[in-house]
This record gives structure tokens, C-alpha cells and sequence, in this order.
């Protein structure tokens, strides 16, 4: 007689696990040995990490290829500044309200641009963002087309001092990316998450299996929607201000985010910290040179885009098999007879 | 010197190997038809000697020169050509326009517009037509044309009685005897196999990628092509 | 009187923004390929079209002498050389090579050129108008433009169904593995397609930088205009892409006459409307 079990985790990923217990350590003890600029730094690799994750689940898992998340980081961002300026809510309940507001408005927008495919569901999203863009600068409430920024009364609800509110943004920082990434993680280790890899891999054999591809793509973009809202919040609660240009900046939010996820590898959990590590080394070294970065990347984009399509963590995974957030379920056949433990993999 | 000759061509898609060393040997101006159950190997065949799926060099020699691999329209450039199962018709394109297309490789020949239409009077009246609101006889006669139309020294037929009714048949096999006068070499894919072997002087028989049987077509006993096909 | 005068205005309007459209139309229609760096390629012929005017000293409108086969042999080999290999690999490759492709072409002209707004000079037809009865002026040069518009749509359906690459252009967009076992080289025939696309990319960067500023961050917008015009045309015909932008520039003009600030997002909704009531457009062709 048999028996079996599922298998997740294998020893790449323990090791992975043990080791990011005192990296986070190392992160949250920033505010006591680091200065304002490196937390801001950290607090921006924070929360880029959270979007390139968002927007993998969204591309790479659910396929869905937006070039129009911006729409919900500004969203994001307006909303918090409006709840708090205009509405005088407390700046706390009104950071989460900001997420909602973003997940709600994604409701409608599926209702146009669930109609396109591909690349035009693509410059779809991206129209849709403008939409937003212009209407925001319309609101002369908020400042019209030159923008508002956060009072100082808002700003004395996060602390009273502004080191404990540079703390306090910043732990909101690292903890709104842990959190992103952990949802992402354990979404994708779910039964949803084998729908949506069924999804990608096959959209009409998985409908003819019985899943629910409309609705599960709906849920993605809606709860992606959100996150990216509350997100958003937090960028510009950090930047104190805002404005159409700088809230629906696609450069900003959407190109940087894509050439993350691409070029660290698409359709991984892995790969948009790669690619967050490549991003920041070029922008850092690169610096002084202009905008060279960006051509650098754009034209590693397009080699990898063309020679490595799965990215660089892609690449590694098909020669090495490793799996650091381990989502893979391995079937253990435990054979008594022979007393053999058989390792049979199902991809 | 045979005009085509494959030699062990094995075929693959992906990782799944859909020929198994196959040779099979056609002369100048010859018919010779292939036939076989679904699944067989048949249009894979035809699509590797047309270019359009990619094997090893020497594994299609045409005239002398291995040609394995070349791309189809290379294969078209050097005198073969494909009336592709289902018609696969230009749904845009007037009938007329189908077949101009065929003469897209301007290769020097017999074939031009008029013998096309000489071969099947009724596409005249049909010229200006759109392609897709044609029956399906004579669909399958402008796909023939079209691929008249590029003067091919060896014509690939598969499947030409596809969805077809018998008298539509019967007209569109009327017509190969006039290809045949040109010199023009022809393999016939058919799962009619009376019209197949009526229609051809050799015959090959494959199953699940290989070749079961090689064997002049007339006269050759019907119950040894009957176990060939199905495997007995 | 006043209504009349915002249709014909934007009717006019429209034909810069068919130009701006046919080219992202051609490359779809034939090699269902949606060129994300196609704003930005507009832009650059303006660019080129900038240095051509100041080495040389000829008007912007002379100049297309120059830009026109400049762009027409770069859009040959970036097909050719590269865009080619992303049209069997599904729906990302394109998209994201054509990414890449529009933001190293934004940063190279910001660090070449700088970040200044840049205008090309016509001279006096830039301002000369007519006077229509009922008091209605038309500028000359957005007539001017509209009949460029006009003779590039007729002059590709002339191509298109009266020449044998014409005819093999139809039959790529129709089935492209058929055509390439009738002896078509679909390499060369993107190629040319994404080439000629490029004659009117040109051309629509050189009219439109004679009126407009521009800086190298432009080419994005006029990708949505284009893209909206395609859309609200419908996809795969080309008088649809020219109905289309005029309908676009109808719907600005409309907005513009209630106030300046709502001319693009007036068109934007237009397009949202469209995408909603009848997402195939009002005159769609293409087979997918």
C-alpha cells in the first residue's frame, strides 16, 4: 500500500526562509543607525518591490498586461490626500480608505477594458490612466494641474516629531512590501493560485476544466488595484505632495515596475527582486550620466525580452531548478512494500 | 535519377517525433499517393518536404541537391508546391487574386491565368468573387490553380476530397491527368484510397509515422493494403 | 453657424491624427504587431527632421526629401533586424521590445537634444487662412494636412488592392503561413510593410512638429491619439483609421469648445464610449 503526500518546500527555500529572518532584522533596526536619506532609499525599494509584485501577479500569473497601474498609485495617492485635507479624516484610517477607493474604481474600468486583448488591453489601461490624469487636474479642490501638498496638522496625526514620523513612515514602508509580498506568496500557493498558473499556461483548457476564468482575472485586477492604491498612499504620504503629473507618471510607476519584473523574471516571485537589485545598482552607478540608466535598461529589457524571455531568475531556475519562495506542489510516494521512498514532481 | 527522394526523414514537433525515418522516392512527372489513418504522419510528410516544418538537410534530396530544411518559400523558389489541406484559401482575396498570388515567385512555366482557367472553366465566371463564398469543390479547384500558378515541378496534394461529395470529387480527380501532361510530379494524401490509387502508379502506406507498406497501385490486393493501414 | 464651424475644425484636426494613426494601422493589420515605441518614432522624425533643417537650410516640408527614406530604411531594419524575432514568441515580446524600443529612444533624444520644447518654421502658410461663406475660416495648413491624410489613405488602398504586394500584404494579414507556402518571404515582407508604415510616420512628424512644440517626452501621447483613432476606426481597414481620427477630432473639437482644458480628455472619452458600445470599432476588417 501507498501513500502520499504534497511537498512545497525544498532546501534552497529553508535556506532562504532562516536567512531573511535577520535580514528583516538588520531592515528594521535602519532607523537607529541609518540617516533620512537611506530609509527614504530603503523605504523606495520597499515599496517598488511591492509594485513589480503586484504587477507580476498581474502579468506574468493572471495575464494581464497593464501599462496602466499608475492610474491606481495616483488614485491612491489622491485619495489619501483628500480623505485627509478635505475630509479631515484621521491620516491612519484614511491610508487604508485610500486602498479601498482604488480597488472600488477598478470595478468599473474592468467593465471597459476586460473587452480588449493583449496589446491593446495594454494601451487600454494606459488611456484609462490618462483619463484619471486629466480629470485629477481638473479638481481645482486639490490643487488642479499644479497639485496640493500635506498640511502640517495631517502630518502631527503621523507623530509629533519628525524623526518618529520618518520612522513611522518608513516601518509603514517595510511593512506594507512584507505584507504585498507575503499576500502574493501565499495567494500563489493557494488553490487560486493553480487556477491562475492553469490560466496562463492555457486559458481555454483551464475554462473547460471548470475554472472560472473571469471571474478569477476580475479578483486579480481588483485586489492588484487596491494594493497598488495603498501604495500608492504611502509614496506620496511620504513625498507630501502631489500632482496629476507626478501621481499618473507612467515613467515613474509603470515603466521602471515592467523593466523590474522582466528583466529579473516574469511569472516568479523571485524575479522582481532580481530585477529590483539590477534596477537600483545601474540608477545608483549610473547617476551621474543623465538618463543612461534608463537606455541601459530599456536595451537589457529587449535582450532579455529576446534571448531570455523568463528573465535572469528565469534563467537560473531552468538550469538549477531552484525555488527560493517554494510554490511547486511535489507528490512523495511512500512505498511500504520496498520500503523506497519514491520523489515523483509534478510541474 | 528520381526527382524527390526523402532518406530517413524523421519529423518533430517539439519534443513529440511524429516520422520515424521515412523514404519514399517520386520520379519526374510521376503520381504517387500516400496514404494512411488519421494521425499517420501524412500532412506532417507533405510539410516537411514543403519547407514548413524544419529537419535535417540530407534528408529531402530534390534533383540531386539535399534541400532538407530550406524554408517553404525557398521550396516554392525551387519548383514544389502545396495545395494545403482544407483549401486555406486568402479569405480577403477574389478568387482571381488567389491565384495571382500563386504566381507570386514569377517561376517560368506552363501555368499562367488562362490554362488555369482552361483547367477549370467554371472559375472564370467565379474570378471577381470573394474566395470564401465559393463551395468547397471549387475552393479546392483554386487552390489546385494556386498552386498551378507557381509552376511547380512537384505538386503536394493533402487531402483534396476533404468535405467533399462524391461528383465534386470525381471533377476535381478529372483534372489531374492535364497536370500530368505538363510533367509535373504529384504526391496525393488521400483517405479515399480507391481514388487514391486509381489516380497513381505507386503508392506508400504509413502508419504511426512509418512506412508500412511501398507498392505498385494497380492490381495490388486490397485486403494487404487493408491490414497495412490499420496495422495487423 | 458656431457647431458647424467645430465640426469642420476638427474634421481638419483629424487628418493629422489618420496620419499619426495609419502607420500604427499598417503593422497591426499585417503582422498583428502593436508598436508601443510608434509615438516616439513620430517624434524622432521630427528630430531628424530638426537637424536636416538647420545642416541644410531647407523648410521643414522640403525636408521630408530627407527624412522620409532616413526613416523608411531604419524602419526596414529594426523590423528586419528585430522586431522580427518577437512575432513568434506570443504576446510579451512585442509588446516589451517595442517598450524598450520607446523609452531608448525618449532618453537619447533627451540626451542629445536636451529637454527643451522645439517647434519646426514654415513660414507665413503655418497662419494663412480662407474665408468660407457664413464667416467660417479654414486654416491652410490643417487643409493641407487633411489632404496629405486623404491621398496617403487612398494612395494605400491603391497599393494595396491594385499591386502584387498588395496582394501579398492582404494574404500575409490573412493567413501567414499559407502565404509563405505560396513562395511569400514573410522576413522581407514585415519588413517592407513596417517600412512603408515608417513613409507616414514621417510624414505625420514633420506636419505636426510644424504646428505643435514638441520635447523628447511627446511621443506617448501621440501613441494614444493614434491608438484611439485605430480603435474608434476599427481595426484592419484604412479608411476607418482616417474616419476614425476625424471622429477624434470632432470629439476634441467639441470639448474645446466648452473649454481648452477638456480637449484631450473629451477625445479620451469619446474612445471610451466607443470601446464600450462597440469595441470592434465602426468599420472593423481584421480577422484575428
Amino acid at each position: 500500500m501507498a501513500s502520499e503526500r504534497v511537498e512545497r518546500a525544498t532546501r534552497a527555500s529553508r535556506t532562504a526562509a532562516v536567512c531573511a529572518v535577520p535580514f528583516l532584522g538588520l531592515l528594521g533596526s535602519l532607523p537607529w543607525w541609518g540617516d533620512s536619506g537611506e530609509m527614504r532609499l530603503v523605504a523606495e525599494m520597499a515599496y517598488y518591490l511591492a509594485l513589480a509584485q503586484l504587477w507580476n501577479l498581474l502579468a506574468g500569473y493572471a495575464g494581464l498586461v497593464s501599462v496602466g497601474q499608475q492610474a491606481y498609485v495616483g488614485l491612491g495617492g489622491y485619495a489619501l490626500f483628500y480623505m485627509t485635507g478635505v475630509l479631515n479624516m484621521n491620516v491612519y484610517p484614511a491610508f487604508v480608505l485610500a486602498g479601498v477607493f482604488a480597488g472600488l474604481i477598478s470595478i468599473p474600468v474592468t467593465f471597459a477594458v476586460f473587452r480588449l486583448r493583449g496589446a491593446y488591453f495594454a494601451v487600454g489601461t494606459w488611456v484609462i490612466s490618462e483619463i484619471f490624469s486629466l480629470s485629477a487636474s481638473l479638481i481645482t479642490a486639490m490643487g488642479g494641474g499644479a497639485g496640493t501638498s500635506l498640511t502640517p496638522a495631517i502630518l502631527r496625526e503621523i507623530a509629533a516629531a519628525r524623526s518618529m514620523r520618518e520612522t513611522i513612515i518608513y516601518f509603514a514602508a517595510l511593512t506594507s512590501s512584507v505584507l504585498v509580498c507575503a499576500v502574493v506568496y501565499l495567494l500563489l500557493r493557494s488553490r487560486h493560485g493553480l487556477a491562475l498558473t492553469a490560466i496562463r499556461d492555457s486559458e481555454p483548457a483551464s475554462a473547460s476544466l471548470g475554472v472560472n476564468t473571469f471571474r478569477t482575472k476580475f479578483l486579480i485586477y481588483v485586489a492588484t488595484a487596491a494594493c497598488t492604491g495603498l501604495i500608492g498612499g504611502l509614496i506620496f504620504l511620504q513625498k507630501l505632495r502631489i500632482s496629476p503629473e507626478a501621481g499618473f507618471s507612467i515613467n515613474d510607476w509603470t515603466v521602471v515596475v515592467i523593466f523590474m519584473v522582466v528583466i529579473g523574471g516574469i511569472g516568479t516571485i523571485e524575479g522582481p527582486f532580481v530585477g529590483l537589485i539590477v534596477y537600483f545598482v545601474l540608477r545608483e552607478f549610473l547617476a551621474d550620466y543623465g538618463t543612461i540608466y534608463l537606455i541601459l535598461m530599456g536595451a537589457i529589457a529587449i535582450g532579455v525580452m529576446l534571448l531570455a524571455p523568463s528573465g535572469i531568475w528565469g534563467f537560473v531556475v531552468q538550469r538549477h531548478g531552484v525555488q527560493l519562495f517554494p510554490i511547486q506542489r511535489r507528490l512523495v510516494l511512500d512505498s511500504r512494500s520496498t520500503g523506497a521512498v519514491e520523489r515523483g514532481s509534478s510541474r | 535519377m528520381s526527382l524527390l527522394q526523402t532518406k530517413n526523414l524523421s519529423a518533430f514537433y517539439g519534443d513529440f517525433q511524429a516520422l520515424f525515418g521515412i523514404d519514399v522516392t517520386v520520379g519526374e512527372g510521376e503520381t504517387i499517393a500516400v496514404i494512411g489513418a488519421n494521425g499517420a504522419g501524412k500532412t506532417t510528410f507533405l510539410r516537411s518536404v514543403a519547407g514548413a516544418l524544419p529537419v535535417a538537410r540530407e534528408s529531402v534530396v530534390f534533383d540531386g541537391e539535399p534541400i532538407g530544411g530550406r524554408s517553404a518559400h525557398d521550396m516554392v523558389l525551387l519548383g514544389i508546391a502545396m495545395v494545403p489541406e482544407g483549401r486555406r484559401l486568402f479569405p480577403s482575396l477574389t478568387v482571381e487574386e488567389n491565384l495571382l498570388l500563386g504566381g507570386h515567385t514569377k517561376r517560368a512555366g506552363t501555368w499562367n491565368l488562362k490554362r488555369v482557367y482552361d483547367l477549370f472553366p467554371r472559375l472564370y465566371d467565379l474570378r471577381h468573387m470573394p474566395a470564401p463564398t465559393l463551395s468547397g469543390g471549387q475552393q479546392q479547384m483554386v487552390a489546385i490553380g494556386r498552386g498551378l500558378m507557381s509552376n511547380p515541378r512537384l505538386l503536394l496534394c493533402d487531402e483534396l476530397s476533404l468535405g467533399l461529395a462524391p461528383v465534386v470529387i470525381r471533377d476535381i480527380y478529372a483534372s489531374l491527368p492535364s497536370i500530368a501532361a505538363e510533367r509535373t510530379a504529384v504526391i496525393l494524401v488521400e483517405q479515399d484510397i480507391n481514388r487514391a490509387l486509381d489516380a497513381s502508379t505507386r503508392f506508400y502506406c504509413f502508419l504511426e509515422g512509418r512506412l508500412a507498406l511501398s507498392e505498385p497501385s494497380k492490381g495490388f490486393d486490397r485486403a494487404a493494403i487493408t491490414a497495412a493501414y490499420f496495422g495487423f | 453657424m458656431e457647431w458647424l464651424n467645430v465640426l469642420i475644425q476638427g474634421s481638419l484636426l483629424g487628418g493629422i491624427y489618420a496620419l499619426f494613426a495609419i502607420g500604427l494601422s499598417l503593422s497591426f493589420g499585417i503582422m498583428r504587431l502593436v508598436n508601443i515605441a510608434h509615438g516616439d518614432l513620430i517624434i524622432l522624425s521630427a528630430y531628424v527632421a530638426l537637424v536636416v533643417t538647420q545642416q541644410t537650410g531647407l523648410d521643414p516640408i522640403s525636408s521630408l526629401v530627407v527624412v522620409v527614406p532616413v526613416m523608411f530604411a531604419l524602419g526596414y531594419a529594426v523590423q528586419r533586424g528585430l522586431l522580427n524575432f518577437t512575432l513568434a514568441g506570443g504576446l510579451l515580446p512585442p509588446l516589451l521590445v517595442t517598450f524598450g524600443i520607446s523609452i531608448i529612444i525618449q532618453n537619447g533624444l533627451l540626451q542629445g537634444f536636451g529637454a527643451y520644447t522645439r517647434r519646426l518654421q514654415e513660414g507665413s502658410i503655418e497662419t494663412a487662412s480662407v474665408q468660407l461663406p457664413g464667416g467660417i475660416s479654414i486654416g491652410v495648413y490643417p487643409l493641407l494636412v487633411f489632404v496629405v491624410a486623404l491621398a496617403g489613405v487612398a494612395s494605400l488602398q491603391l497599393l494595396f488592392y491594385r499591386t502584387g504586394i498588395g496582394r501579398a500584404f492582404r494574404a500575409v494579414s490573412d493567413d501567414a503561413d499559407t502565404a509563405e507556402l505560396m513562395g511569400i518571404d514573410n522576413r522581407k515582407l514585415y519588413a517592407l510593410a513596417f517600412a512603408i508604415a515608417m513613409i507616414f510616420t514621417a510624414i505625420a512628424g514633420v506636419l505636426f512638429a510644424i504646428r505643435t512644440i514638441f520635447d523628447p517626452a511627446s511621443g506617448p501621447i501621440r501613441l494614444i491619439l493614434a491608438f484611439e483613432a485605430v480603435i474608434i476606426g476599427g481595426l484592419g481597414s484604412i479608411w476607418g483609421t482616417l474616419a476614425g481620427g476625424v471622429l477624434l477630432g470632432v470629439a476634441q473639437a467639441i470639448g474645446a469648445a466648452f473649454s481648452p482644458t477638456w480637449q484631450i480628455l473629451a477625445g479620451h472619452l469619446a474612445f471610451l464610449i466607443v470601446l464600450i458600445v462597440r469595441p470592434s470599432g465602426l468599420f472593423p476588417r481584421t480577422r484575428d
